[in-house]
């Protein structure tokens, strides 16, 4: 996965100057979500929804309130079970089955568990364990999921959390600590898994608005070096500035997607060309 | 209607009397009781709770011994008979969980005296009924362990609640975080779901504690030699009634200080990542 990344990030860099990081076409598909339905209830969300994530590429899914994009990013990880579909995570199909209830639920709980253990979710409320400190957070599922040797881990989680800017707060637990630092904490413990593809959902909504630059930042710098991830945001600029590809989302379906110019620039759609002004 | 006079004294009427007479009578128990007290002299007290004989403290102690073994086992089954309950209350199949609302039901409406005489009685009978039946021999079953059995089961009832909404009362953020990165459902309890849960639990399994540390007092009654019956004994013996349940009350009144202090250590510990409600206040 590092290699990979490192390689395309190489490639990227050299066929465009600019910050903003392209993705290979020959890149292996990461993600691959295909006809996705979601119903709770009598509540259909999701209406047939497909998706995909090549290696290096940042996806941006957009969209109002209630179009399903949280449903969609949270079904990649069957955090939702979807009614219907075909999601590859890694090349790989996520087996799904029908319980008594008729109700789609994973197949294969050991598959399922492996495959989370390779996408990083960052969540829009943190979810950092609460009786954990910062370090123990981050190297949490490194021991006890991937079994790493604790000693290898901490040097790890150090490291990481260096990155994000919170060496210093290592012994700090959660509660202590402002929305931004948490979140970028939750960063950290994403990070720590060597995540194939990072999940964002909608990581800023929930701070305080002078605390979103700084977790941007560091989203920011991981869509650079080619960090395979799929976000979830209301951050129009932001979208704008990291995305390869930004996928407008409206009333469970994709109603237009292309890369971020088109969608923001030259969008065709007049949905799409009303929420842009509606948000910008 | 003229009131009918007291037949002992006819100045005053009978109700007014009675109620005289019956002042009179209790202040002079009282009085035979302070007496009582007085005359029970310090020295012969200490020489009665003495803990070697012919003194009734080391009878007194063993028995409080025995106690607290039959309050710690029974916790400690209550606690794994609760989680266990609470995880099928909370996510079992829809038999699980109405089998486990009928235990909790019956177990927390039954008295426990009675439940202790029907679980005790019937359950040692079942027990030898199928060893027979199997062809083994029938089996004592030793009353450390009955006591155990049968406070642990009537605990579980209660813990089974505790965890149940010490469990709801987790974020529920945590326990998908936990689902998002992976963990299987035993890593995810062990890890998370129990530490968790832990500074929702530990005022309702405090409760519990010291509600099994008194329960224990009810094995008296099918013979179980804990403190109650030992003190029970000895004041029979020596007829000190006062002077022996007076020193158990105060054993019993130590022992749930001395958990109060243990118990307030392991809350501090379990809420060791929230901070403290004094410095939000």
């Amino acid at each position: 996965m590092t290699a990979t990344s490192a390689a395309s990030g190489m490639t990227a860099q050299s066929a465009a100057p600019a910050l903003k990081h392209t993705a290979q076409d020959g890149a292996a598909e990461a993600i691959h979500v295909e006809n996705l339905h979601k119903k709770f209830g009598e509540l259909h969300v999701l209406k047939g929804v497909s998706l995909s994530a090549r290696d290096g590429e940042v996806i941006a899914i957009i969209g109002g309130s209630g179009s399903g994009k949280s449903t969609l990013l949270r079904c990649i990880n069957c955090l939702e079970n979807p009614t219907s579909g075909i999601i590859r995570v890694n090349g790989e199909e996520i087996k799904l089955k029908a319980d008594s209830h008729g109700h789609t639920i994973p197949a294969d709980r050991k598959q399922i568990e492996r495959i989370r253990s390779k996408l990083g979710m960052v969540f829009q409320n943190f979810n950092l364990w609460s009786h954990m400190t910062l370090i123990e957070n981050v190297i949490e599922v490194p021991v006890h999921v991937l079994g790493v040797k604790r000693d290898v881990a901490i040097g790890e989680a150090e490291k990481l959390l260096a990155r994000v800017g919170l060496a210093e707060k290592r012994d700090v637990y959660p509660a202590y600590l402002s929305g931004g630092q948490q979140q970028r904490a939750a960063i950290a413990r994403a990070l720590a898994i060597n995540p194939r593809v990072m999940l964002f959902d909608e990581p800023t909504s929930a701070l305080d608005p002078e605390l979103v630059g700084e977790v941007l930042k560091v989203i920011g710098d991981l869509a650079r070096e080619g960090r395979t991830m799929v976000l979830v945001t209301h951050e129009m600029k932001f979208a704008r500035e990291v995305a390869t590809h930004v996928v407008y989302l409206y009333n469970g379906l994709v109603e237009e997607e292309g890369p971020p110019e088109q969608i923001f620039g030259a969008p065709k759609s007049e949905r799409l060309k009303q929420f842009i002004r509606n948000i910008g | 209607m003229a009131s009918t006079p007291c037949p002992t004294c006819p100045i005053f009427p009978r109700h007014v009397c009675r109620r005289r007479s019956r002042r009179r009578l209790a202040s002079t128990s009282g009085a035979t009781l302070i007496d009582a007290l007085l005359s029970a002299s310090a020295a012969g007290i200490t020489e009665l709770l003495s803990p070697y004989p012919p003194g009734w403290g080391g009878t007194l102690l063993v028995g409080l011994l025995h106690s607290i073994e039959i309050a710690l086992g029974a916790t400690c089954l209550g606690l794994l008979i609760g989680t266990g309950g609470a995880y099928g209350k909370l996510y079992g199949g829809p038999v699980v969980r109405d089998l486990l609302a009928v235990y909790t039901t019956i177990v927390r409406a039954v008295p426990e005296l009675v439940l202790i005489l029907l679980l005790y009685y019937a359950g040692t009978d079942l027990i030898n009924q199928a060893l027979t039946a199997m062809g083994y021999q029938r089996v004592d079953v030793s009353g450390l362990a009955a006591g155990i059995a049968v406070l642990g089961f009537v605990q579980g009832a209660y813990s089974t609640e505790v965890i149940r909404g010490a469990i709801l009362a987790i974020p529920q953020g945590q326990i998908e975080a936990a689902r998002a990165y992976g963990m299987s459902p035993g890593l995810m309890l062990r890890r998370i779901t129990l530490p968790s849960m832990l500074p929702f639990a530990i005022p309702g399994l405090a409760n519990l504690w010291l509600i099994a540390t008194k329960d224990t007092a009810l094995l008296a009654v099918v013979g179980f030699y804990e403190l109650a019956l030992a003190t029970r004994q000895a004041a029979g013996v020596t007829k000190a009634y006062f002077t022996f349940f007076f020193a158990a009350g105060v054993l019993y009144l130590l022992l749930s200080l001395f958990s109060n202090l243990v118990i307030g250590r392991v809350e501090t510990w379990s809420r060791r990542g929230m901070p403290s409600l004094k410095e939000a206040r």
